[in-house]
């Protein structure tokens, strides 16, 4: 492989990685409350449709993403609802919210489909950055929101694991009992988590309508939330390990069609079924060992009467 | 704790229905006219989706505009193990011609058929037939062929780049064609081909294609319904050729033009066929005198030139003087395949697995 076939390949990944690294940090940050949410391929849908309607009526894009990032919470809302204070399913609740969201925004963007977007998100060279050989090219010839991502994971994991906040949220992921008698607002955090979780789903969503691919088609997210499920668990759930595994994962993409475009042919399919190959393979080594990362009560409903 | 429960119920609710309604409001002007004739339409995708199932619900306008009493009913975005209900409820309905416009709408198009030999079921993309059902497609490769006279003209690294979508023949033979093209004008110009195996799923294509303008290609061509391909060209700054309808408004600054679908007249004069009970369940494959395909207006980016070039092939190949796939056609390893002065047959096209001379890509044995 020439060095330039390796920089494509890498830029690309980034790219790639991008959607996905958006939707499992905001996965991770839910799941890390406890609650999983299996969602974020709805969410991140209702993000692009309504982050593409919203840019292309006012003709700005961080309005728009800022739409995608709402609704995309909105929607968590309904899960937030459903798991914390009814205390459904959750595994029922997010593959509801999944199917909602693929339909739901098929409804939407009806009117949508084949609409050019004039002002989508540009690439540009960071700060001058850019121009650094290998490196600006992989990483500072992105767009915006490229950039804010790169800002986002080290916010996220100085969040969970340096403050105070932090502690509370993956105190009530661990133990909500012992969180609550402690004085903390387990339903109230974990709606919190809930929603940041739909926000940042929805960004990974809009990211796709308004960035990678400015368009609005219906499904088009086409299994990104389910990579992005996978990626907490490979990343176990610490968002300096999603960076990578969500390069991996778009490297893996983006590998694909260059390796073809040379000449040497992979059977596509296997490339698809990687990232699950990848995450089952993470799964089965870290549970070999002690601890895979996983909150405790992940998954668990918390209710105060039955401590 | 029940009272807040019972308030989060609704809530839920509340939040449900806001979304339900959000969407609400389309028009359903819907007429009842009994002694109107009904003919159905079976999407698999939206019918806006400014590809495939749009050029035939353009097919659908154009017929209502031309056969007033004609009611037409549309469903769309069928998955293929809906078909057979969707179809079954729309000869419930009193549709007494039925029109299934995706591949794999074919066998349960055939159950249908059987069950109800009153009806004329029309299946388009497929092989199969009944007393009372058939198939129809057009010859979308003679357009294709068209544009690759363009993009052999106007490429100056000599690499050409294809996003294609699954290896089957008829994606092939698109490629195929447009390579014949292509090398007429620009012996030297190669094809190159990426599979996406998506008929749309935009972030991929336009990856796929990003991968072959970093491969130097300058023109790109596409089989998707997706403007993926289109954006990434227009981003570094090349020429693309768009697919099914014009796509001009995606790269407004490098489109050149698209091979388009154009169903209106068939489907008019199948539905006269059918009144005047001169229809017959022969096989269909439009031409491009037909007026099925067609190659969208090239843009002002298209020299005069070259214009003329298209303009005079396409007079060749509709007065039927000469087809695409006429000799000497040879393959990727240099073997005649189509001696010189003979054609190939309707079925050897619709066979095709192999790529002609000038192609750089593989078809993948899956």
């Amino acid at each position: 492989m020439s060095i330039s076939l390796i920089t494509a390949v890498l830029a690309a990944a980034i790219t790639a990685g991008t959607p996905i690294l958006y939707a499992s940090l905001g996965e991770l940050i839910t799941e890390r409350a406890g609650i999983l949410n299996l969602g974020v391929e709805g969410m991140m849908l209702v993000g692009a449709v309504t982050g593409f309607m919203v840019t292309v009526q006012t003709g700005n894009h961080w309005l728009g993403f800022c739409a995608g990032m709402f609704f995309g919470g909105l929607v968590a809302l309904i899960h937030a609802i459903l798991t914390v204070t009814l205390r459904a399913n959750q595994v029922v609740s997010g593959l509801a919210l999944t199917m909602f969201g693929t339909g739901f925004s098929g409804y939407l963007g009806q009117k949508m489909i084949g609409i050019p977007l004039e002002s989508p998100f540009r690439a540009f060279n960071l700060l001058g950055l850019g121009k650094i050989p290998f490196i600006g090219t992989v990483f500072f010839q992105q767009d915006a929101l490229v950039y804010l991502s790169y800002l986002l994971v080290p916010l996220c994991w100085y969040f969970l694991f340096r403050t105070n906040a932090g502690l509370n949220l993956r105190a009530v992921g661990e133990h909500p009992g012992a969180a609550d008698a402690a004085g903390l607002n387990v339903a109230l955090l974990r709606y919190l988590a809930v929603f940041v979780g739909g926000v940042l789903s929805g960004a990974g969503g809009a990211y796709l309508s308004l960035a990678y691919s400015p368009s609005w088609v219906q499904n088009m997210t086409a299994g990104r939330g389910w990579i992005a499920v996978a990626l907490v668990i490979f990343a176990m759930w610490n968002p300096l390990k999603a960076i990578v595994g969500a390069y991996l994962f778009g490297g893996i993409e983006a590998l694909g069609f260059r390796l073809q475009a040379v000449g040497i042919t992979i059977s596509p399919f296997f490339l698809k079924m990687l990232p699950y190959l990848f995450t089952i393979f993470v799964l089965v080594l870290v549970t070999s060992g002690r601890n895979a990362g996983a909150p405790a009560a992940l998954g668990l409903p918390y209710e105060r009467e039955e401590r | 704790m029940s009272t807040l429960r019972k308030s989060a119920v609704w809530i839920a609710l509340l939040l449900v229905l806001t979304f339900g309604l959000m969407g609400c409001g389309s028009d359903n002007s819907e007429t009842k006219d009994a002694d109107k004739m009904k003919v159905g339409f079976v999407f698999v995708g939206p019918a806006g989706d400014h590809g495939w199932s749009y050029t035939h619900d353009q097919g659908r306008k154009y017929l209502e505009s031309k056969i007033p009493d004609v009611k037409a009913t549309v469903v769309e975005s069928v998955s293929d193990n809906d078909a057979e209900k969707v179809i079954t409820q729309l000869v419930e309905d009193g549709n007494k011609i039925i029109f299934t416009t995706s591949f794999g709408f074919m066998d349960p198009t055939i159950s249908v058929a059987e069950k109800y030999p009153d009806v004329t079921f029309m299946h388009c993309s497929g092989f199969k037939t009944a007393d009372n059902a058939s198939n129809y497609f057009g010859r979308i490769y003679q357009a294709r062929y068209l544009s690759g006279l363009i993009a052999g003209k106007m490429t100056e690294t000599n690499v050409i780049g294809y996003v294609a979508a699954f290896p089957i023949p008829e994606v092939v033979r698109g490629i195929n064609a447009f390579t014949l093209g292509v090398r007429e004008v620009n012996p030297n110009a190669v094809v190159k081909v990426v599979w996406t195996n998506t008929w749309l799923n935009p972030p991929q294509e336009k990856d796929a294609a990003k991968s072959l303008l970093e491969q130097d290609a300058d023109v790109i061509a596409q089989h998707q319904d997706s403007p993926g391909p289109l954006q990434a060209a227009e981003e570094k700054g090349v020429y693309s050729i768009g697919y099914n309808s014009d796509m001009s408004k995606f790269a407004p600054k490098g489109y050149l033009t698209s091979p388009v679908w154009n169903w209106g007249p068939y489907y008019v004069n199948v539905v006269n066929a059918v009144k005047e009970g001169t229809w017959t369940n022969e096989p269909y494959w439009g031409t491009m005198a037909d007026n099925v395909v067609d190659l969208a207006p090239m843009s002002s980016l298209v020299p005069e030139d070259v214009k003329k070039l298209v303009e005079d092939k396409k007079q060749k190949i509709s007065a039927g003087e000469w087809d695409v796939f006429t000799g000497p056609v040879k393959d990727q390893q240099g073997n005649i395949k189509v001696p010189a002065g003979q054609k190939m047959t309707d079925e050897e096209m619709l066979g095709f697995d192999w790529f002609v001379e000038g192609v750089d890509g593989t078809i993948p044995k899956n």
